[in-house]
């Protein structure tokens, strides 16, 4: 610890006086930095302080024992194995893991709803780019909340519930050869099963993935180095799906699928997707799909029209000169504020508990809370969690960034 | 700047936490209003009506104590609470008490430091289903959707029954009760589970109540009282005897109609003590003499409230049950007034 008469003093003035640290403005801005940190440290001890003073006078105390204690409650969707007898830390676990796959699935899906969008909202086509007008209009003026809620119960009164596909006069019926079940609680899907043999398609398939990324650098390097057009698209496509196909009939079908079937009072035998996490899903998808959607505008906007009509010049057609000329350049422009429309939808998943979607904020920030009354230790562990993970995001979306900027040399 | 935000959220949880301290009674006449915490609106129980009065069950130990400890029974905030916001708002002092069928259990009566002050509606959790379910057993459950209420006991019984029972089902969390009901009716899930008191009065505003059915089993003990916050035992003693005062009106006869009557006094010396024309237990409380005939004189004993809300004249259709005098064979029983 340095003490101020600890300081190097400076050469030209010879001896250090304490009126210094006020008049000689090499000091001045040390000094309340000094004093404004050591008034933050007072207030922030007072308030702490505080809060544990009125704790022992109410006779409460701060402890995560709670933590290891078994919950005592069931949650519908989990990713992670989980029952009744397990802790409370492992209940949070999997509401951590439901809002992480909820954030991740609606990023995505927002994301292509926006590029999307906002593309179109500059065609020169008077509907379309209407259309598209009215869409971020009315999606992003209206509070996503009501969104998601308007979604859901659309959803269970719309769609058939899983007693309507029962009997002779049944009044729904699954669809795709009786493949999928789109009921009111959820959509089943087959499931895989992964029979002898199976990871071998599996080690294809990620072959292929791999196969594509090269065939891209192949068809990108091509293009600077020679200036010659290699098609992308339908070879990447083919190479996704035949080998596997290929090696999956080679084998004898490793992997085969399990349909689901009304059983008692639900389908089962398949993979269930939650009639709550669809609807949050969708309503912040499409919902920030709008906001991603003005960005997007506004970094196509930003591209001079003169690149345009270069490129169009160099006789590049409309979709080439978007994918190849504007769009890189817009990136630019557009991942900033993407970084926090991505935040956003990680932020707002928490109005989950508004549909019974148990992520983080409804098991630990709801019924775990509930169930032990500790609110000071689970708010505390949820603001840790979603600083956390957006942060996260934030670093890892710097990076994409910083890859993206202009390379000055 | 994470310090800030974490020492932030400290801060105002020590605020809230700073609240409690003085008297409860004395900050409740110096506002000249009793903050009640509710129901956000379960038929009979706790609902406004047309005019957005509030009226039921539980409203109407509000307004017991309002008339007790302010002779106004209408001098009450009813703060609309949900399964998830009540005990907060109770802890923080927003609300001085808390009227919202409540479960008397252990760890939210010693652990949550909260002081229930009796039992006034004696409950068990059921489960409703629609009777083209063809269902006749809460056994025959297996594999079901179930709402329910979240952050409830209900939640914790529904567990315990199902792992007891070794069967399986998948649980649909909501918040509110009408959340419940609206997803239940739409077929989202196969039945709902919450009080068999509550089940009786959500099926009441049913479009067809008779084609749903609550199941035989009742899966727990559900005592709901009204409670408030521990540390100031002089406040929890006059909801408590307030609603004593309710219970032992009905048992020893005094209703709304012959209250004047007796409050000017009767050969009965428990009578005249309740009702203030003997002794001064009112005194004791620190309210005047007759603070139990105002309490009794708002909506009658009891069973008059009982009567009136939900019982069997009501659409709510409950039968007195266990919530019947001891003397009749129920559980209620109000200890001496002497």
């Amino acid at each position: 610890m340095t003490t101020l008469a600890d300081r190097p003093v400076t050469a030209s003035t010879g001896s250090f006086k304490l009126s210094m640290l006020l008049n000689d403005s090499r000091y001045r801005s040390l000094t309340f930095q000094f004093i404004a940190l050591i008034a933050i440290i007072a207030f922030m001890a007072f308030v702490g302080g505080n809060l544990v003073r009125n704790l022992t006078a109410a006779g409460l105390n701060i402890s995560y024992a709670f933590l290891g204690e078994p919950s005592g409650y069931d949650i519908n969707q989990r990713l992670i194995d989980y029952d009744s007898q397990s802790s409370h830390g492992r209940a949070a676990v999997v509401g951590l893991l439901n809002t992480l796959l909820v954030a991740f699935l609606a990023c995505i899906t927002a994301t292509i709803f926006g590029v999307v969008a906002g593309v179109l909202r500059l065609s020169n086509n008077w509907i379309v780019s209407k259309i598209m007008a009215v869409y971020v209009e009315i999606f992003r003026n209206v509070p996503v909340l009501i969104w998601i809620l308007i979604i859901f119960s659309i959803m269970i009164n719309v769609a058939p519930s899983p007693r309507d596909f029962r009997g002779d006069d049944a009044t729904a019926s699954m669809m795709f050869f009786d493949t999928i079940a789109v009921t009111n609680r959820g959509v089943y899907l087959p499931k895989p099963i992964w029979g002898d043999g199976s990871m071998i398609v599996v080690a294809v398939l990620l072959a292929s993935i791999v196969g594509i990324f090269a065939y891209r650098r192949y068809s990108r390097k091509q293009l600077f180095d020679h200036g010659k057009m290699v098609p992308v698209l339908w070879p990447s496509i083919a190479l996704f799906f035949v080998p596997v196909i290929l090696v999956q009939l080679i084998l004898g079908n490793p992997i085969t699928l399990s349909y689901p079937e009304l059983k008692g009072f639900n389908f089962r035998g398949g993979i269930t997707i939650l009639g709550s996490l669809i609807a949050l899903w969708f309503a912040l998808a499409i919902y920030t799909g709008a906001f991603i959607a003005e960005n997007v505008r506004a970094g196509i906007l930003a591209i001079s029209k003169g690149q345009t009509e270069a490129a169009g010049a160099l006789g590049l057609r409309p979709n080439q000169i978007m994918s190849l000329v504007v769009l890189p350049q817009a990136l630019r422009v557009i991942i900033p504020p993407l970084i926090s429309q991505y935040l956003n939808i990680t932020k707002n998943s928490s109005l989950a508990i508004a549909v019974g979607y148990m992520d983080v904020t409804g098991t630990l920030g709801g019924i775990t809370l509930l169930q032990t009354g500790r609110a000071i230790e689970t708010i505390l562990l949820l603001m840790l969690f979603y600083l956390t993970v957006s942060l996260l995001i934030s670093f890892f979306m710097n990076i994409f960034n910083n890859r993206m900027k202009l390379q000055e040399r | 700047m994470n310090k800030t935000i974490f020492f932030g959220a400290l801060a105002t949880a020590a605020l809230a936490a700073g609240i409690a301290g003085a008297s409860t009674l004395d900050e409740v006449k110096a506002r000249g209003k009793l903050n009640c915490g509710v129901n956000t609106g379960v038929p009979g129980f706790a609902e406004p009506d047309a005019n957005g009065v509030w009226q039921g069950f539980d409203v109407a130990v509000c307004r017991a104590v309002a008339a007790a400890v302010l002779g106004d029974p209408t001098a009450v905030e009813f703060v609309p609470t949900t399964g998830k916001t009540r005990f907060t708002a109770l802890a923080s002092g927003e609300i001085d008490l808390l009227a919202r069928n409540t479960t008397w259990t252990f760890s939210r009566d010693v652990d949550l430091k909260f002081e229930f002050t009796g039992v006034n509606y004696y409950d068990g959790q059921g489960f409703i289903v629609n009777r083209n379910l063809g269902v006749s057993s809460a056994k025959e459950l297996d594999g079901a959707t179930i709402c329910i209420q979240t952050g409830t006991t209900t939640e914790l019984n529904l567990a315990d029954f199902f792992r007891g029972n070794g069967i399986s089902y998948e649980p649909v969390p909501v918040e509110t009760g009408a959340e419940g009901v609206q997803q239940y009716t739409a077929g989202a899930c196969d039945a709902y589970t919450t009080d068999a008191s509550g089940l009786a009065a959500q099926r009441a505003n049913f479009e067809d109540p008779t084609a749903h059915l609550i199941l035989p089993e009742i899966i727990s003990k559900e005592p709901l009282g009204p409670l408030v916050r521990h540390g100031d035992s002089e406040w929890a003693d006059i909801a408590r005897w307030t609603l004593n005062a309710l219970i032992a009106a009905e048992e020893l006869g005094v209703t709304s109609v012959n209250l004047a009557e007796l409050a000017a006094g009767t050969d009965n010396p428990e009578i005249n003590r309740l009702l203030g024309s003997e002794g001064d237990l009112g005194g004791m409380l620190g309210l005047d003499s007759d603070w139990a005939a105002r309490a009794i004189g708002v909506a009658g004993n009891y069973g008059e409230i009982f009567a009136n809300t939900i019982g069997e004249a009501t659409p709510i259709g409950l039968a007195r049950g266990l919530n019947a005098q001891w003397i009749n064979g129920g559980l209620l029983y109000s200890p001496p007034f002497r």
